[in-house]
């Protein structure tokens, strides 16, 4: 038990215990939080296997931005300080027999297989250089096709993000009166 | 590094895995069960990433991979919020229940 499982260990525990609380938390803005540190964890465990372009990648875009819209989507259609509905007892519980029913049965498949053999004669090399060398080469073990892609699919996904939240033109105008009243009959 | 088999980090995303799982099937609130879909793309992540270092050291596919489904999810949650704000306007809820206008 060297300090290296420990950390491993703590890591894990970190990431669990806040992924179950950010499932099972009534208030929504609590849950955003505990899945923050869910994520953060999980950024932990990448530097844990040495993988720092990864970890920083996790934390640059899950940490700083995926949260951070989830975080605001909740101010922008939540009371965050409300409780939500809590599900009914008998969803509860099936749903809690089906994850221990495949925790179990995927823990088993892990357990029994035997094929886990480290044989490798060049070490494990994840330095930006490398990942960026492969990135960008047409050779074989090269990523430039997929890489394009995915640039186009996010062009494409921020398109389609604006398009679909932008509200329709011919109800603004109508709609800035409402929303005055709205405000008035709050006050 | 080498006291902790693979398993190990197995047991940990098959647990995150099915964490987000049980989210997913307890929630009601669009984006409490977007949060869960997040736990589950993150624990493959840690699949990926853990068997390229363990098994296949010798490329780096898995990372590739990892960085790939960051990307893809990075856009997914994007036009999930966005289509949550949308029925949130028209519904002025974002629950599940009450968006069944074409359930039937």
């Amino acid at each position: 038990m060297n300090i290296s499982s420990i950390l491993f260990y703590a890591i894990s525990a970190l990431i669990l215990g806040a992924g179950i609380l950010a499932v099972t938390s009534v208030k929504i803005f609590r849950a955003a939080i505990w899945l923050l540190f869910s994520l953060i964890g999980i950024a932990a465990l990448y530097f844990w296997m040495q993988v720092e372009f990864i970890a920083a990648i996790q934390i640059v875009v899950y940490v700083g931005g995926i949260v951070v819209l989830i975080i605001f989507s909740i101010f922008l259609t939540q009371h965050s300080g409300k409780e939500m509905n809590s599900p009914a007892r008998s969803k509860k519980i099936f749903s809690a027999l089906a994850a221990l029913f495949g925790t179990a049965f995927v823990h088993n498949l892990i357990v029994h297989y035997e094929g886990f053999a480290f044989n490798s004669a060049k070490p494990f090399n994840p330095s930006v250089a490398e990942i960026g060398t492969q990135m960008l080469s047409t050779t074989s073990y090269g990523f430039i096709l997929p890489f394009e892609v995915v640039s186009m699919l996010l062009l494409a996904a921020m398109v389609g993000c604006i398009v679909i939240a932008m509200r329709p033109a011919n109800t603004i105008n109508s709609e800035i009166p409402n929303s005055t009243t709205l405000v008035n009959n709050k006050d | 590094m080498q006291e902790i088999p693979l398993s190990q980090i197995l047991f940990v995303s098959t647990f995150l895995f099915f964490i987000g799982m049980y989210g997913l099937l307890t929630r009601r609130n669009l984006i409490t069960m977007l949060m869960s879909i997040e736990l589950m793309l993150n624990s493959v992540n840690i699949n990926f990433v853990a068997f390229n270092k363990y098994l296949f050291p010798d490329n780096l596919d898995g990372l590739f991979f990892t960085l790939f489904i960051i990307t893809i999810a990075a856009a997914e949650a994007a036009v999930a919020i966005a289509i949550i704000i949308n029925l949130y306007r028209s519904h002025n809820s974002i629950d599940v229940d009450d968006a069944n206008e074409m359930k039937y």
